[in-house]
């Protein structure tokens, strides 16, 4: 990656050996920049771009009132119909944003912590933040607490505090990978009681809103849902693109990462902060959708053929399967809508499923 | 053997007999309304004070004492038993997924095939269970590592997750399913009528023998894979034993007080204390036992905190177990060398 003496602007990497998954990547230097271009990468982020784009602008032709392809488009930027215009930027674009921004977040984060474990089933649905996130939201369901903006800053609060605990604990020493993942899973398991207890607790109609959030659900999202998640991305995504080199000595184990020279634990810890902060955002704006942040990362990984989950490929995919199951939830039954997480849910279980089988049979599963 | 060696470990059972009596009794005398202690002996005699009392003790407080005695008892001997097969410190039917399949499959059979009474879906909870666990065990047992503790319980966190989004895609599109549902997956002792545990009292008993009954072989086990099968145990039928035995205890019990999570995480650990304590060793033959009567101190001690701490409002002893078995859970990660067992 490094690289001062290729003197060539692009120069075809020698195949390491022959195999049906090599890949051509070319390097480049161009002084100050340097970097690899892999090609497949690209056209894979590309692709995964548009047809992001291509369901987000369907996403907002469903509704009471469908509205042509070709006119969202256009009220998009603004112009026809100010009818049109109205429904799709007031009522619509909220509901789509949170769902593209989310699954970006879900992505890009789900892909931190797996490179930052080493494992592929490690991702912040396992290791206990949506719980903690989940059962801070049902404490202010029960207390009343959940008007304006209460349940974003409160999924966000216990984000973080999970985060904080979860880290704290497993550190001995320093912290493991494998540490993490089962402090984590403990962390997680006294969340969830809690939160059936509080569901339990509450009034009738509190444990439907309680487990209609704690599914993950896109509906009736307006524009004050999409602002701080916004904020979050346009910090936090620069951030993570910046740690990805160093996150990928990570993934050669510590010992030879700290041979390499990175500094394993201030690393570690600047991307759990920014897998938390990502994750945390994201939930707290749709409540924590069932395993997009699994497998979006493990998705993206085998499209682009890389040795760890491509950070924006990872968002995209991530944006695209939330997007893409909210359509599903919302068509396949007229009339309802299904929260967006029990079709991520159902949908990303055999994904999961053959996650466990293909990491255990690989050895990367612990 | 010295013979003060021998002693120990009557004086241990004697202890934990007289602790398990005394939290029967309290667990009949405390409550919402709590009743003095002659008054609940007086009544348990037939010769009750007042038909309040009389009514109190025999139609609340003793079924749900008795059902917290034969549920806990059994999630501790599955948990023990779970421990020892997969030889895996970190093995819990609720951690590995077992106690969601029984669940999910209950979940299925009242709300989808409109199942209602006990026997129609207690089977359905011992298919859930066995179909959990044996997907569980195999799924963190590929691979050439082995059954490594991180393994399988990364296995059963992905099944239980897996298992609980198809239960709430169930759950949420029927009201009046969730609103049994969130009573029931909390995990109480509360509301359950004699009937009720004299009904699973069959199943929790041909499972505490096939689990007691395998433990020489778990001994055997222990030493290695190799070795028991060189000293004549059938590994297949053991474990095929040891599967049918964790069905029925899990599914039984979760059937009725609902998927508790950590009692068979912890009690085999306290049991394994005590027994090195007295001088016994990880002995299966006590440890199986020994968890079998440590579980239902545990489970009733935490149904009546629960009942305690907020009252008149009543805490689900699975959230109390939870609250005690998370924190332990935690630090035998911390810990240990996650060795096998």
């Amino acid at each position: 990656m490094t690289n001062a003496k290729s003197t060539g602007d692009a120069t075809a990497s020698a195949p390491a050996r022959p195999s049906l998954r090599v890949q051509r990547t070319y390097r480049l230097a161009f002084p100050p920049v340097s970097g690899i271009l892999r090609p497949r990468l690209v056209t894979v982020t590309t692709l995964l771009a548009v047809g992001t784009f291509l369901v987000f602008c369907w996403s907002l032709t469903i509704g009471d009132y469908p509205i042509p392809f070709t006119d969202v488009v256009r009220a998009l930027t603004g112009s026809g119909d100010p009818g049109t215009v109205l429904v799709v930027q007031e009522l619509r674009l909220p509901r789509s944003l949170v769902g593209l921004l989310a699954g970006i977040a879900f992505g890009v984060s789900g892909g931190l912590f797996q490179t930052m474990t080493r494992n592929p089933l490690a991702s912040p649905d396992m290791i206990g933040l949506t719980q903690g996130a989940g059962t801070f939201v049902v404490v202010g369901i029960v207390l009343g607490w959940d008007g304006g903006l209460g349940t974003q800053t409160l999924g966000l609060l216990g984000a973080l505090t999970t985060a904080l605990v979860v880290y704290a604990l497993a550190w001995r020493r320093g912290t493991t990978g494998y540490r993490i993942i089962l402090v984590g899973i403990g962390v997680a398991w006294i969340c969830t009681s809690a939160t059936d207890y509080l569901v339990a607790r509450g009034g009738r109609f509190q444990a439907q809103a309680a487990l209609g959030w704690l599914v993950g659900n896109l509906n009736g999202r307006t524009w004050s849902d999409v602002g701080p998640l916004a904020i979050a991305l346009a910090v936090l995504l620069p951030t993570t693109l910046l740690l990805g080199r160093l996150l990928r000595t990570l993934q050669l184990g510590d010992d030879v990462a700290t041979g390499l020279g990175t500094r394993v634990q201030p690393v570690r810890l600047a991307v759990l902060l920014a897998g938390v902060g990502l994750i945390a955002f994201a939930t707290a704006a749709a409540g924590p959708v069932a395993f997009v942040a699994l497998a979006a990362p493990q998705i993206a990984l085998r499209l682009a053929r890389t040795a760890w989950p491509p950070t924006l490929a990872s968002g995209l995919t991530g944006a695209l399967m939330v997007l893409g199951s909210d359509l599903i939830a919302r068509t396949l039954i007229s009339g309802t809508e299904l929260p967006v997480g029990i079709v991520t849910g159902v949908l990303g279980a055999p994904i999961l499923l053959w996650l466990l089988v293909r990491a255990n049979r690989a050895g990367s599963g612990g | 053997m010295t013979p003060g060696k021998r002693v120990r470990p009557l004086l241990l059972v004697a202890v934990l007999g007289a602790v398990l009596l005394g939290l029967c009794l309290l667990s009949l005398a405390l409550g919402a309304a709590s009743i003095p202690p002659d008054q609940v002996v007086r009544a348990l005699f037939g010769d009750a004070p007042s038909r309040f009392v009389d009514n109190v003790i025999w139609s609340a407080r003793v079924p749900r004492t008795a059902l917290g005695l034969s549920a806990g008892a059994a999630l501790g001997l599955s948990g023990a038993l779970m421990q020892a097969l997969t030889r895996n410190p970190l093995a819990d039917p609720g951690i590995l997924g077992v106690s969601a399949g029984a669940a999910f499959a209950i979940v299925l059979a009242v709300g989808v095939f409109g199942i209602g009474s006990f026997y129609g879906y207690v089977w359905f909870a011992f298919a859930g269970a066995m179909a959990a666990s044996v997907l569980v065990y195999l799924l963190g047992g590929l691979g050439r590592s082995g059954l490594t503790p991180v393994k399988l319980a990364l296995a059963g966190i992905a099944v239980t997750s897996l298992l609980s989004s198809f239960t709430s895609a169930i759950v949420l599109t029927d009201p009046d399913a969730l609103n049994r549902f969130r009573f029931w997956s909390a995990g109480s002792m509360a509301d359950q009528d004699g009937e009720t545990v004299l009904r699973i009292l069959p199943f929790l008993a041909v499972g505490a023998l096939l689990a007691l009954a395998s433990a020489p072989a778990l001994n055997s086990m222990a030493l290695g894979d190799d070795v028991a099968a060189s000293l004549g145990r059938r590994l297949g039928l053991v474990r095929l034993q040891g599967v049918m035995a964790v069905t029925l205890l899990t599914g039984a019990a979760v059937a009725v007080i609902g998927p508790v999570v950590f009692i068979g995480l912890v009690v085999p650990h306290v049991a394994r204390v005590l027994a090195q304590m007295a001088g016994i060793g990880p002995d299966q033959r006590w440890l199986l036992p020994l968890s079998a009567v440590l579980a239902p101190i545990l489970l009733l001690a935490a149904d009546i905190v629960g009942r305690l701490v907020a009252r008149p409002i009543e805490v689900q002893a699975g959230v109390i177990v939870a609250f005690i078995g998370g924190p332990f859970f935690i630090a035998l990660v911390r810990r240990r060398k996650l060795a096998e067992v």
